[in-house]
């Protein structure tokens, strides 16, 4: 129900006070050609009704604040509400970002503590908190690895190799700085191709873009020798932190060879995710590239901490200071686990994830049969056979009051089912969700149909996607009665 | 699964449909059930010179977008107008009303490594 049901002639939840300044003419202040010439179409509602209407619509939707959420490659962890509280501290939330350094010295504080600490994780020297998300810290990543080329003469480079198992917004933002993508294949075992990596890598290669693990939840143990053949031939390794929940204390993108990396604040550092976040994609580089990083960087003098710009820096990539709120909730939840906290985030994920394999393992195909890090890919493939499609289970899920795994991704596994739990959910949910995928395997064979039409308890029923994509309605329009 | 015997087919789970040197093209059976629901068809114009390999169309689906290739150098002489309106001809009726295009083989250029249907459907249980 749209809000503009409740809505009645007349009815109201704010009054105005009387004026107390000289009254201005409309016409003074908007020229009548701008002025709309008929009223708006607002809902007319008391604050009761308002509250209810967004009450109700909150419950209809799911949430990791509602029940477990193992949406693979997005790490729906829960986010403590410390950081809620943190960020809504009013030395914080009542900042204008055009206040002098002096007065703001605690928030720079953060900003330079976090970036240090972002830059101990990924094992590199110097980190920038600009980006507004993942795919933004990609972009800014590849302009200073161009940047850095063309500084040393190199500027034919103009590929950039990436995995067939990659993120699509990999190829997406080597597309958006100029570049050619060049895919490298991926090998029996879920790992880069590396004798086809070694054919691909040339005085043509920009660099190499990977997510280790990758997307297959896999770790690629043949690392070094990957970044070897890169960096021989003058190229860069550029990190895809999107999977950064599986290396956390344990191992550093720096010591695997990455020049680049960038960190989805809103995945690994429990800030809030989805509906629109916003997101955070601060990026780390290694000594070599920091002179070309994006300013304003912090920096700590004897007399504070003061904004500077880098020598040779690409310019600003953000208006101000980045998402700044995400960075306080990001220092609080790194500040509330600490160091030894770090490694127990990913440890627990990782254990997580294989204890869901190897259980869900026996009901559904398994494609990749080896450990995996903190997140796995199924396929629906023993499904298939009774005329049931990945998409038919992730739709029953619903029904058990659990958000559906990433389906159809990543691209290279058929009918593919992308799962990652996240460090934070009890044996209990990882338990009930195992009853829940084994209960809708038993349906795919038994009773096919019930899954073709789930989901059946939530508010909403099975979506035509199809007509979704093709007539989508984007904007409530006011029907002429209620112009009238 | 129901080819029909008169088409031609490329291992990019295209079918070919040869009329001198004019070819029609569209996605088989197989493609458009592994695709799912198609939402939006994007289509090369009347005239574009394309080279063996290129991109000529966009399909995308509720689950993925997916590339046709021109099989063959030539210039584009027509396109399957309908899909704009009506992208789920190619679910409905994927070798008649669904055809996406037709390119008029160029100068010196033949088709080369197509498959019978025999090949193809053999092709599809290897996969």
């Amino acid at each position: 129900m749209s809000i503009f049901d409740s809505s009645a002639v007349g009815r109201r939840a704010y009054r105005f006070p009387d004026l107390d300044v000289p009254e201005v003419g409309l016409d003074e202040l908007i020229p009548r050609e701008h002025q709309r010439q008929s009223p708006p179409g607002l809902p007319e509602v008391s604050e009761v009704e308002v509250v209810r209407h967004f009450t109700q619509l909150s419950r209809k939707n799911h949430g990791v604040d509602v029940d477990f959420y193992p949406l693979g490659s997005c790490t729906m962890k829960y986010n403590p509400k410390i950081n809620e509280d943190m960020a809504a501290l009013s030395g914080f939330n009542r900042l204008h970002p055009y206040q002098t350094e002096n007065t703001v010295q605690g928030a720079l504080a953060l900003m330079h503590d976090l970036a240090g600490y972002l830059s101990a994780i990924a094992g590199l020297a110097s980190t920038t908190l600009q980006p507004a998300a993942g795919a933004h810290g990609e972009l800014t990543g590849l302009m200073i690895m161009r940047e850095f080329q063309r500084h040393r003469g190199d500027e034919q480079r103009d590929e950039v190799i990436i995995p067939d198992s990659a993120h699509g917004t990999n190829p997406a933002s080597a597309m958006m700085v100029g570049c050619r993508v060049r895919e490298v294949p991926t090998d029996s075992r879920g790992g880069v191709d590396v004798s086809a990596l070694r054919e691909m890598a040339g005085p043509k290669t920009l660099g190499l873009m990977l997510t280790n693990p990758n997307t297959l939840g896999v770790f690629d143990e043949n690392i070094l020798e990957i970044a070897e053949i890169i960096h021989q031939v003058g190229g860069l390794l550029y990190y895809d932190g999107a999977n950064a929940n599986a290396i956390l204390g344990m191992v550093r993108p720096g010591d695997m060879g990455f020049d680049i990396v960038h960190f989805n604040l809103h995945k690994t550092f429990s800030t809030p995710h989805g509906g629109g976040g916003p997101g955070s994609g601060p990026i780390s580089v290694s000594e070599e590239l920091t002179p070309f990083l994006p300013y304003p960087l912090v920096t700590k003098t004897a007399s504070g901490y003061e904004f500077f710009r880098p020598a040779q820096t690409i310019g600003r990539v953000k208006a101000f200071y980045g998402n700044f709120g995400v960075l306080v909730r990001a220092y609080a939840y790194v500040r509330t686990i600490g160091a030894d906290g770090m490694r127990q985030i990913s440890e627990t994920a990782v254990l997580h994830a294989n204890y869901l394999m190897r259980r869900l393992q026996k009901s559904f195909y398994l494609p990749y049969d080896r450990h995996c890090m903190h997140e796995f890919v199924l396929s629906g493939m023993n499904q298939k056979a009774f005329g049931i499609r990945t998409l038919d289970i992730a739709k029953r899920l619903l029904d058990h009051g659990i958000h559906a795994p990433t389906v159809y991704f990543p691209l290279i596994v058929d009918e593919a089912i992308m799962v990652e739990p996240t460090e934070t959910e009890t044996k209990e949910t990882l338990d009930r969700f195992i009853d829940a995928m084994y209960a809708i395997a038993a349906e795919a064979e038994a009773n096919p149909d019930l899954l073709k039409d789930a989901p059946h308890s939530t508010p909403i029923g099975r979506l035509d996607e199809a007509a979704a994509a093709r007539r989508p309605v984007v904007r409530w329009e006011a029907s002429v009665e209620d112009e009238a | 699964m129901s080819n029909p015997a008169d088409l031609l087919f490329t291992k990019d789970h295209e079918w070919l449909d040869v009329k001198e040197d004019v070819v029609r093209i569209g996605i088989t059976e197989y493609a458009q059930d592994e695709l799912g629901d198609i939402v939006f068809v994007d289509l090369p114009a009347v005239g574009d010179e394309l080279t063996e390999g290129d991109s000529a169309a966009v399909v995308e689906s509720v689950k993925a977008v997916s590339e046709i290739y021109a099989p063959v150098a030539g210039t584009v002489t027509a396109v399957n107008t309908d899909l704009e309106e009506s992208p789920e001809l190619i679910n409905e009726a994927p070798y008649s009303g669904g055809w996406i295009f037709e390119i008029q083989i160029g100068e010196g250029a033949a088709l080369k490594d197509t498959l019978s249907m025999e090949e193809y459907e053999t092709s599809l249980k290897e996969a």
